[in-house]
């Protein structure tokens, strides 16, 4: 009784896990943790958003003017920049002097923002601390730069990242879904029983093969491929990534459609064939018609493969994260920058909570193609009855 | 008249084109698997030798074996199993021979499809948060081993459901029949006439345990440990995290490639016996049941 439990028990608590560490995102400052922004006690902002604050230290914004404040240029220091402005002996030698400087620096530059960490921060420290907004859902799902460590602020858009498993996902299908067709048309309509009997086993090895080996057999045969065929200067490429998925998705798309063209009823076909229409005429106008939904299932869910698939990716698509433009340029898709980052982010940190909300967004995908594949399938089997 | 005669060839024409297509095509897909497997055998088997599967990773992992990786993955299947195969024959003949058809077998069907749904690295980041940081296992065999017990979960319960639908249920009328209960029924008849096919679903998710590399990324696997796991708390290294290591990130890439294509082959040669088995094990039990 329990046991037929455990998988929704598991599913309960993937979604709860995921959930809990994702939503973290949304309830820290985006700024790595122990450091602040402080500016000069006068001047009258208090607030910034995490975007503004980037725009400041990529020098977009110079002047506090743009930001509803004073007409003052802001002048950006960080920790290290204090060396240009003390003495070492001034300092002290083991910087114990530090606060006092940046505190002093500070009060004496009122067009300052300076980030630095919390222990350099005087007990009666002069400069006003900043508030920083935190990230919005909708910031997290519409920027576009992925730099999880970047200070002072993290950049937490996934927009690339999810453009780049789509792009990747779509490509994969592209190049699968013609090919899965025709063999599926093959081996379920046209060729001999022994034929079919041979070449299934044999196309449902493929789906045995392990994703690492297929990742590794795309890094040592199909990436130096693309780079010399395209010419190109790294053969790492969302291309690359396509085909190795198209390849792994295969064994899905034909499994599944052949299943449901060998549903179509055999009185059907033979009326077909009775009316004078030929072999090739059945197969589209009747067995294709009558089995849409199964074959449509097939493709959503060698879709959601794709889209879930780590290992091979991470191993051959150059992993940029950067909004793709082209197949033929390196990309970076949702899993494998969990995979690639998980390693070295902090347990519980702002950047190991940022890719749980990866976790849950990819998540949230593979399960809505799950119900749309049941969707589909139940329509088509009720049109049948 | 003439016209109709042209029409009919030019139909039998198209039809001859595109069958010719869609047997290429079926046999290119075929040739495909061919390609990648004589790829990897051929470049794979001049590394293959007692060295390298008995000995520890050297120099960097460009020489020596991959004792330990072999080692960890036969640990982690293990482990897997262990827990993955009485709790999903147990959920599987629970629905299959107890359960009423209706809402709740809907639920737990739908759910258990989802849960084959969730990608692999959902499933390394779940085992994470859950085995190594919240139950405080660490990184460690046993947090692996239960993500990928989970990860595999649905494909024990289909085949085992599987397996049990395919016992006729004249079968079970006759044992009822008899005046054996429920539960005898399905000890006594049911599950020894299913068991075959049970395991031939337990052999095919030991193929995919072996070689799953997400899910082990963060809950088990080491980058290079040249000693053997001794408890269920140490870290151990796996096959497939070994290959993606040495392919993508070692020391020396260049170097260790030969590497990588030696364990390239031990993975595929694993997972290949493992569904060859799996069929001719189908295929023998299908015949004698067929025969009882």
């Amino acid at each position: 009784m329990l046991s037929s439990a455990a998988t929704s028990i598991t599913v309960v608590l993937i979604v709860f896990f995921l959930f809990i560490e994702g939503a973290g995102v949304f309830s820290k400052k985006p700024i790595e943790e122990g450091f602040l922004l402080a500016v000069h006690a006068s001047n009258p902002i208090n607030k910034l958003e995490p975007s503004q604050v980037k725009d400041i230290f990529d020098q977009k914004i110079t002047n506090w003017k743009q930001l509803g404040g004073k007409n003052e240029p802001i002048v950006l220091f960080r920790t290290e920049d204090i060396t240009e402005f003390y003495s070492e002996e001034e300092l002290g030698e083991n910087f114990e002097y530090f606060p006092a400087k940046i505190d002093e620096y500070v009060s004496k530059t009122p067009g300052v923002i300076a980030f630095f960490s919390d222990k350099y921060k005087a007990k009666d420290f002069h400069g006003k601390e900043l508030e920083i907004n935190k990230i919005k859902i909708f910031e997290f799902l519409s920027g576009e730069e992925w730099f999880p460590t970047a200070q002072p602020i993290a950049q937490m858009g996934v927009k690339a990242l999810i453009y780049g498993t789509l792009w990747v996902s779509f490509g994969a299908i592209l190049l699968a879904l013609p090919i899965g067709l025709a063999a599926a048309i093959y081996l379920s309509e046209i060729a001999k029983k022994r034929t079919r009997n041979i070449l299934k086993p044999l196309i449902e090895l493929l789906a045995g093969i392990p994703s690492v080996v297929y990742g590794f057999f795309g890094l040592v045969v199909i990436v130096p491929l693309i780079q010399s065929v395209f010419g190109l200067p790294v053969g790492e490429t969302g291309l690359a990534g396509s085909i190795v998925l198209a390849i792994m998705a295969l064994p899905t798309i034909i499994t599944i459609s052949e299943d449901a063209m060998r549903t179509t009823p055999r009185a059907m076909k033979e009326a077909s064939l009775a009316l004078g229409a030929s072999h090739w005429q059945t197969i589209y106008k009747v067995v294709i018609p009558y089995s849409a939904s199964g074959i449509t299932a097939g493709a959503i869910l060698g879709i959601g493969r794709a889209i879930g698939e780590t290992m091979a990716v991470l191993m051959v698509t150059g992993n940029a994260a950067i909004m793709p433009h082209t197949l033929l340029a390196p990309l970076r898709t949702i899993p494998a920058t969990i995979a690639a980052e998980l390693g070295e982010a902090a347990n519980g940190g702002l950047h190991y909570q940022s890719l749980f909300a990866l976790g849950c967004i990819l998540f949230l995908i593979t399960f809505c193609i799950n119900m749309l594949v049941e969707l589909v399938t139940n329509r088509g089997s009720h049109k049948k009855h | 008249m003439t016209k109709e005669i042209h029409l009919a060839k030019q139909k039998r024409r198209n039809q001859k084109i595109a069958f010719g297509l869609f047997q290429f095509t079926s046999y290119a897909v075929v040739g495909l698997l061919f390609v990648i497997l004589a790829f990897i055998v051929i470049k794979g088997i001049g590394v293959i030798s007692w060295e390298f599967i008995s000995e520890m990773p050297k120099e960097g992992m460009t020489k020596g074996g991959i004792f330990p990786a072999i080692v960890g993955t036969l640990c982690l299947v293990f482990g897997s199993m262990i827990f993955a195969f009485p709790v999903g024959v147990l959920a599987a003949i629970y629905m299959n021979e107890y359960v009423k058809d209706g809402w709740m077998k809907k639920i737990i069907k739908q759910m258990t499809n989802n849960l084959a749904g969730v990608p692999s690295i959902v499933f390394g980041l779940f085992g994470m948060a859950l085995f190594v940081n919240k139950l405080e296992f660490g990184d460690s065999l046993l947090a692996g081993s239960l993500t990928l017990g989970l990860l595999v979960l649905p494909v024990v319960i289909r085949t085992t459901e599987e397996s049990l639908k395919s016992v006729d249920d004249t079968f079970r009328q006759a044992s009822l029949g008899l005046g054996a209960s429920k539960w005898q029924t399905t000890s006594k008849v049911v599950f020894p006439i299913a068991f075959p096919n049970i395991i031939t679903g337990l052999i095919l998710s030991i193929g995919r345990v072996s070689g799953e590399t997400a899910p082990i990324l963060f809950t088990v696997a080491a980058y290079f440990l040249p000693k053997l796991p001794t408890s269920i708390f140490d870290q151990a290294m796996a096959l497939p995290y070994h290959l993606y290591v040495i392919s993508t990130s070692g020391t020396n890439i260049e170097a260790s490639r030969e590497m990588a294509y030696g364990t390239a082959l031990i993975l595929i040669i694993i997972v290949l016996i493992s569904n060859l088995l799996a069929n001719a094990l189908r295929k023998y039990f299908g015949k004698k049941v067929k025969m009882n």
